[in-house]
């Protein structure tokens, strides 16, 4: 149908406008779980974390080990290129920072790479600095797997795509390469505050 | 427009849309609505009239935090533009020329494209042999059910069998639990007979059908799926 | 949750935007597994907002991802080997 055309009397879900959030987003009481494949079931005795790519060793972690590294509480917005965000949700991680301590590296970007085939990414300065973290825990509880369990990236300045789901490892590269949702045509960066949803943007 | 309630929960809407060049039983539209201030929403409506029907009839389940379903079972009325996308889909359709046996397995709304496939059947007074098993919550909940009860009756080669989940009325005899394997092999045409079925309803029940149908040794190639989310049933 | 999981039927409108041949009746084979069927007994994952992936049955590779983006469509058929018209 033509531009200008509406469905009277429809108006959408009530979407409540914040002033402290980004533009275009609204205020979300719930947590959408959105999923582009089968929610993966690793069992944490085969679970492990890794960091490789252009480093001087690779680094890997079992989950037990993982669970013994220094971990944090995160009080964070965070915010969907889907328009709903969030204020104010707590997560436990460990910080990306404690993960590439001592890793030796020329590279300039990070894939996160996910059980399934998710992969997102990122310049590395983004995901370090006290930036992002590898959480493991979502409201006081173990983070469920509809929701990235046993652990997912957290990078809650980008939009959540980059936060990525069942994360198992960060691939240091010379080279940028786009993820998978970035190779489909959403924006390389995504900055929620410059709105930088798609390419171009 | 015409209104039609069939449940509390459900109502049927016979659309009148001009230039609409036919469907096949078991296709779809999309509905699309748009707010003044730009914002859509699109959800999937199983077309429920047949083919030969007057009208495009959609049966919409209302569901309480729906964006879309309130909107056509509440607000929309006779005068009113609708967008709509369709008729979709090749795969999940049926023809009376395609023959059978025909096993329609459903769980709530999943009905809703198999009854334009068992009105399509009626309207061309087709005699292949067709069972409904029809899984509810509750007995006032089975969508269609008096017109399923009056063409069942007048016809012996069509039988329904509803299955009533949460609750029985008194007195009920029929079957009182979610469909499982057991329910099956009792309903089912036997896999010698090559039975076409279709499985509409819920993503659990139909996967749950679906798996159990090839297990009693249906042929994975006749038993036809469409998923409908997590909700209903 | 598998629970939102659909199948070839759901992606049928969207692709049938794109595509000029009916999808759900289209054969393919997976690029993943090899395994030959025809989309619509695909699994669709619809992203809501973010994109529409289908899924091969067998292995889950992904078969076309497909994303709205700004009133285009970008489509990815890359996980199949080939997709042929019904």
């Amino acid at each position: 149908m033509d531009g200008g055309f509406f469905s009277r009397g429809f108006l959408g879900r009530r979407r409540e406008h914040d002033e402290r959030l980004p533009p275009g987003q609204y205020l979300e009481d719930g947590f959408p779980v959105l999923s582009a494949g089968p929610t993966p079931r690793t069992p944490l005795s085969k679970w492990d974390f890794s960091v490789v790519g252009e480093v001087d060793e690779p680094r890997r972690w079992t989950w037990e080990a993982f669970r013994a590294l220094p971990s944090e509480g995160i009080t964070t917005d965070i915010h969907c290129v889907t328009k709903w965000s969030k204020l104010g949700t707590r997560w436990e991680g460990v910080s990306v920072d404690t993960l590439l301590d001592g890793v030796e590296t020329a590279a300039e970007y990070v894939t996160a790479y996910c059980d399934g085939d998710y992969t997102t990414n990122l310049p590395l300065e983004e995901v370090t600095g006290g930036k992002a973290w590898i959480a493991f825990a979502y409201d006081g509880e173990p983070l469920e797997p509809e929701h990235g369990g046993p652990a997912r990236l957290l990078v809650p300045h980008l939009y959540f795509w980059k936060s990525a789901k069942w994360v198992r490892g960060l691939q240091l590269t010379a080279h940028d390469i786009p993820g998978f949702w970035e190779s489909l045509g959403y924006h390389n960066f995504g900055d929620p505050w410059r709105e930088q949803r798609y390419f171009g943007d | 427009m015409e209104t039609v309630p069939e449940t509390p929960r459900t109502k049927s809407l016979v659309l009148d849309v001009s230039g609409w060049e036919g469907h096949r039983a078991g296709q779809h539209v999309d509905v699309r609505l748009t707010a003044e201030d730009g914002y859509q929403a699109q959800r999937s409506y199983s077309i429920a009239s047949a083919p030969e029907d007057e009208g495009l009839a959609l049966t919409v389940d209302r569901l309480e935090d729906g964006e879309v379903s309130p909107y056509l079972t509440d607000v929309l009325a006779a005068g009113d533009k609708l967008e709509l996308r369709g008729p979709i889909g090749g795969y999940f359709v049926w023809e009376a020329k395609d023959g059978g046996p025909l096993l329609l397995v459903a769980g709530g709304s999943g009905v809703v494209p198999l009854m334009a496939i068992i009105r399509h059947r009626a309207a061309v007074g087709s005699d292949v042999p067709t069972r409904l098993l029809l899984s509810s919550r509750a007995y006032e909940e089975i969508i269609y059910r008096e017109e399923l009860d009056d063409l069942a009756a007048g016809d012996g080669s069509l039988e329904v069998i509803h299955t009533l989940t949460r609750s029985r009325p008194d007195g009920w005899g029929g079957y009182g639990r979610r469909i499982d394997a057991e329910m099956l092999r009792e309903v089912a045409w036997s896999p010698g007979e090559t039975p076409l079925a279709f499985v509409c309803g819920p993503t659990p029940l139909v996967e749950s059908v679906g798996a159990n149908l090839v297990d009693l040794g249906h042929e994975p190639a006749r038993v036809k799926t469409e998923r409908f989310g997590a909700t209903g049933g | 949750m598998d629970e939102l999981r659909l199948d070839g039927n759901a992606a049928a409108g969207t692709l049938g935007e794109i595509f000029s041949f009916e999808v759900t009746t289209a054969g393919y084979a997976c690029g993943g597994c090899g395994k030959t069927d025809v989309l619509g007994g695909a699994m669709v994952y619809e992203v809501r907002g973010l994109g529409t992936i289908v899924r091969c049955p067998g292995c889950d590779n992904a078969l076309i991802r497909l994303a709205h983006i700004r009133g285009l469509y970008a489509i990815d058929v890359g996980g199949t080997r080939y997709i042929t018209t019904g």
